[in-house]
């Protein structure tokens, strides 16, 4: 259901001129490249459900951005939007990705046979690890678009898919309408639940449209791996546990995810997923693997060193916060992942993770012991 | 209703009250989609829709409405669309391959069952009146302007309301909402004014401010005097759905219709994307800023998008008439000043609306109003004079005895703080202003609250004295 009245194909009645967007102001990807050409060229096309080129950029339009930090400003609301609207979305993947161009090809590897290492994380040190990427379903529209129906749709093949999950994977879902106090304090306590939205990034999207209805989390018996139905995407999944055992925790990922997968094929449906941009999801930021590996690691004195920064730039690693994206680092304990997500395959990016932390606790030691890391400074990756 | 004072000062939680009316002798449009299974057939094919064939909102059929949504959040859509008897369709949903699915198609694969909202823990007028039936009907209509049902009820939707504060729950897009979806906006306008019968009453217009009488205000207890309303630019759509172009055609009529005002009137428009700081920050200390809304009420609606694009304030030299431009309605009209000189306040504030209504007319536009209607804005709470007249007024005695609340209810007016809605009084100076909008004239509504205001104060000085106070008799509603 479009957001606003953006589809309004009456407005053509009107120029290019006069409907144009006032981007003085703004900095994201997507006001760097629409200019008031491409906005005439683009603004009379929609995708077969009726997405158009306004309801791609309404949240860069409502979200001037930040000085400092670059947003991406545009949303996908059906897997054809990243084909109409390719004029406008492939100039923002290449900025965004690195340079990925229209004519590369991402390859996927979720064979977790494949890392090196992992499972050897100094626990001292590395407090926790995760992996999470994001799933869409084919032939259903995105959250910024999606119908009630729609969503309720992707609620109902999600969690019979995920019910039939067995072994170590065996869990539960919590529609997010029907949880008991009980079961959502509990989901606060494992820090599991996931809430409306506030962000007005997300908000101006549409994606928060009718919520919770056919929202939820499922989780496994043992809490080490989790997904998140209809939040930002139709999917996101979660693998985790305390430890450094990153290894252990990619294995977990990547089995589930092809199960989840087999059990969608079964039932006659499948991932939006090309060998150009790889997984399709609704931000353009999280293309291609959509994976962010991370791990929770004590770092006080590296983080203080004043090549921190190039240090992690080189490793193709960031860092935030232990509350997640703009949070800032307690106690010296910071959120280290990858900062890729297209271009990569997944074991590569988790790779990079593993190497790069493992390489950072080393710095940490030897900066503990007085020691210097010069000679341990990494190659730009 | 908002009051100008609390937007300014960025106070949250707004109440959208819903009105609607029925437009007589307008066509309706129906989206043209051929639908080979036709809504009616599937009726008669399944026991879990039979009670989509009631007529009425009636508490059976609200009872079915919410086990029926029960129903759609435990069951696959798949098997509630086999039941439906739609074979067919429910097998394209079930085996649905790659292809893109057409806006088309997708409309037969949901049918109106499946995208149903859930509205049981929701307490606003919408939630109250849309059934299954009615929504079954209304969802694949448009209006002229490409407007949609459940773009009329996003925000209803998407803030369920208090347990004692019923909001309304919906917006209209444009002026033909209140007649394409007339079935869901004729229960919502009687809900929430009084009974009041979109097709069978007519509303009142009465800007003559010569009729006040008794409107000057003891200035010991009035301390400020305002009068507001709304008005929108027929042919344009309304801020919940406006494109970016409509929006700043709104704006260039109405900023060139004001720069004809002379005399006391005459003043200047300010931008808000092209105002200075300076600007902004004696906007702000004169409590005449707007700012980008914040509540969840107003955001769901999408009448904040492109902020602050065609946005702006106008107001005279002399500070006490200012027009918003683009906030929640088109134009938002404010006189005010302090003291308690209310005929003035109202006297200028009808002046000025009709001077700036013959300065567009003159270009060819005109204000979107219907003799049930009256004048028409985006949220049906305002239709009919779209008026809050009210005042700053000190009560310290009378507010403290227990007989308040029940005073006002008679007298028809509502107190808010002096923040405006959802504002506590501070000290004893409260914001007290008529509660009603559609169904009375302007100029019955502001001698309603003149009136009413006399007798309040009339009743502090007694209390001041030591004498008793009574309950006035109940006004009535409607002239019958």
């Amino acid at each position: 259901m479009p957001f606003g009245n953006t589809h309004n194909q009456l407005k053509m009645n009107y120029t290019a001129e006069q409907e144009y967007p006032d981007l003085s102001k703004h900095n994201n990807h997507m006001a760097k490249v629409l200019t008031l050409e491409m906005y005439a060229n683009l603004r009379d096309k929609q995708t077969p459900s009726g997405f158009t080129v306004d309801d791609v950029i309404q949240t860069g339009v409502d979200n001037p951005g930040h000085p400092f930090i670059m947003t991406v400003g545009c949303v996908a609301g059906d897997e054809e939007t990243y084909e109409v609207f390719k004029e406008l979305l492939d100039p923002i993947i290449e900025d965004r990705h690195g340079g990925y161009k229209p004519t590369d090809k991402h390859k996927t590897d979720l064979n977790p046979d494949n890392l090196q290492g992992g499972d050897d994380l100094d626990p001292n040190y590395v407090l926790s690890s995760r992996v999470r990427t994001g799933r869409s379903i084919r032939g259903f529209c995105l959250p910024p678009h999606c119908s009630r129906g729609e969503r309720r749709g992707i609620e109902s093949l999600s969690v019979e898919a995920l019910g039939a999950l067995d072994g170590d994977l065996k869990g539960k879902y919590y529609a997010l309408k029907d949880m008991t106090e009980e079961e959502q304090q509990q989901l606060i306590d494992d820090h599991f639940l996931f809430d409306k939205p506030v962000s007005p990034l997300l908000l101006a999207s549409g994606m928060a449209r009718d919520w919770p209805d056919g929202r939820g989390i499922w989780h496994n018996d043992n809490k080490t791996f989790l997904v998140w139905v209809n939040e930002e995407d139709h999917l996101r999944v979660i693998s985790m546990q305390k430890g450094g055992n990153m290894k252990e925790v990619f294995n977990r990922f990547c089995t589930g995810l092809t199960k989840i997968e087999e059990l969608f094929k079964e039932k006659g449906h499948e991932f939006m997923w090309n060998e150009h941009l790889g997984y399709v999801l609704t931000c353009p930021s999280n293309l291609g693997t959509g994976l962010r590996g991370g791990v929770h690691v004590k770092l006080p004195n590296v983080s203080k060193h004043e090549k921190f920064g190039e240090i992690l730039k080189r490793l193709r690693l960031q860092k935030r916060g232990t509350g997640g994206v703009d949070t800032a680092a307690v106690g010296g304990v910071f959120d280290i992942s990858n900062a890729d997500r297209l271009g990569f395959s997944e074991v590569e990016l988790v790779q990079m993770v593993v190497d790069g932390v493992k390489l950072l606790v080393e710095m940490e030691k030897r900066l503990e012991a007085g020691q210097s890391i010069d000679d341990l400074m990494p190659e730009q990756k | 209703m908002l009051d100008h004072g609390s937007r300014s000062q960025g106070q949250a939680g707004r109440q959208t009250w819903v009105m609607t009316w029925h437009l007589r002798g307008r066509g309706l449009a129906i989206r043209s989609a051929s639908n080979p299974i036709s809504w009616e057939d599937r009726q008669l094919h399944s026991q879990t829709v039979c009670f989509l064939t009631q007529p009425t909102v009636t508490e059976e059929t609200l009872q079915m409405a919410s086990s029926f949504a029960k129903m759609m959040s435990s069951r696959t859509t798949g098997l509630l669309m086999a039941s439906l008897g739609a074979g067919a369709v429910a097998t394209g949903y079930l085996l649905s391959d790659s292809a893109a699915i057409s806006a088309e198609q997708r409309r037969k694969l949901y049918p109106p069952s499946a995208d149903f909202p859930d509205l049981r823990k929701h307490n606003n007028c919408m939630a109250s009146a849309l059934t299954p039936a009615i929504y079954a009907k209304l969802r694949d209509r448009i209006t002229p302007n490409n407007w949609t049902l459940d773009q009329c009820i996003q925000t209803g939707v998407d803030n369920p309301g208090h347990p004692f504060i019923k909001t309304v729950g919906m917006v209209a897009g444009d002026e033909e909402s209140y007649e394409v979806f007339a079935e869901i906006f004729d229960p919502v306008i009687k809900d929430r004014h009084n009974g009041y019968d979109p097709k069978t009453m007519k509303h009142p217009t009465d800007l003559d401010a010569s009729k006040i009488h008794s409107g000057v205000f003891d200035d010991h207890y009035v301390l400020s005097s305002r009068v507001r309303t709304g008005r929108s630019i027929r042919g344009l759509s309304l801020p919940p759905a406006c494109s970016r172009s409509e929006r700043r055609e709104v704006e260039r009529v109405t900023v060139q219709a004001l720069a004809g005002l002379k005399g006391d009137l005459s003043g200047r428009y300010y931008s808000l994307t092209e105002m200075s700081e300076a600007e902004q920050q004696r906007l702000i200390d004169e409590h005449f800023l707007f700012d980008k809304p914040v509540s969840p009420l107003l955001t769901a609606s999408g009448m904040a998008r492109d902020w602050p694009d065609a946005r702006g304030i106008w107001h005279n030299n002399e500070k006490t008439f200012l027009i918003w431009i683009n906030e929640e309605d088109h134009t938002r009209v404010i006189s005010m000043e302090k003291g308690g000189n209310m005929k003035r306040v109202f006297e200028r504030f009808c002046r000025g609306l009709k001077q700036v209504e013959t300065l567009i007319q003159e270009r060819g536009w005109e204000f979107m109003w219907n003799e049930h209607l009256g004048y028409v804005l985006t949220c049906p709470s305002n239709l009919g004079t779209g008026l809050r007249a009210g005042v700053h007024v000190r009560l310290p005695k009378l507010s403290k005895d227990p007989r308040f609340g029940k005073i006002l209810d008679n007298l028809r007016l509502q107190k808010r703080g002096t923040g405006g809605v959802d504002t506590a009084a501070v000290g004893d100076t409260f914001d007290i202003s008529n509660l009603d909008r559609l169904g009375k004239s302007e100029v019955e509504l502001v001698q309603l609250v003149i009136d009413g205001v006399n007798y309040l104060v009339e009743c502090e000085k007694r209390l001041e004295k030591g004498q008793d106070i009574k309950i006035p008799a109940p006004i009535q509603h409607f002239k019958k």
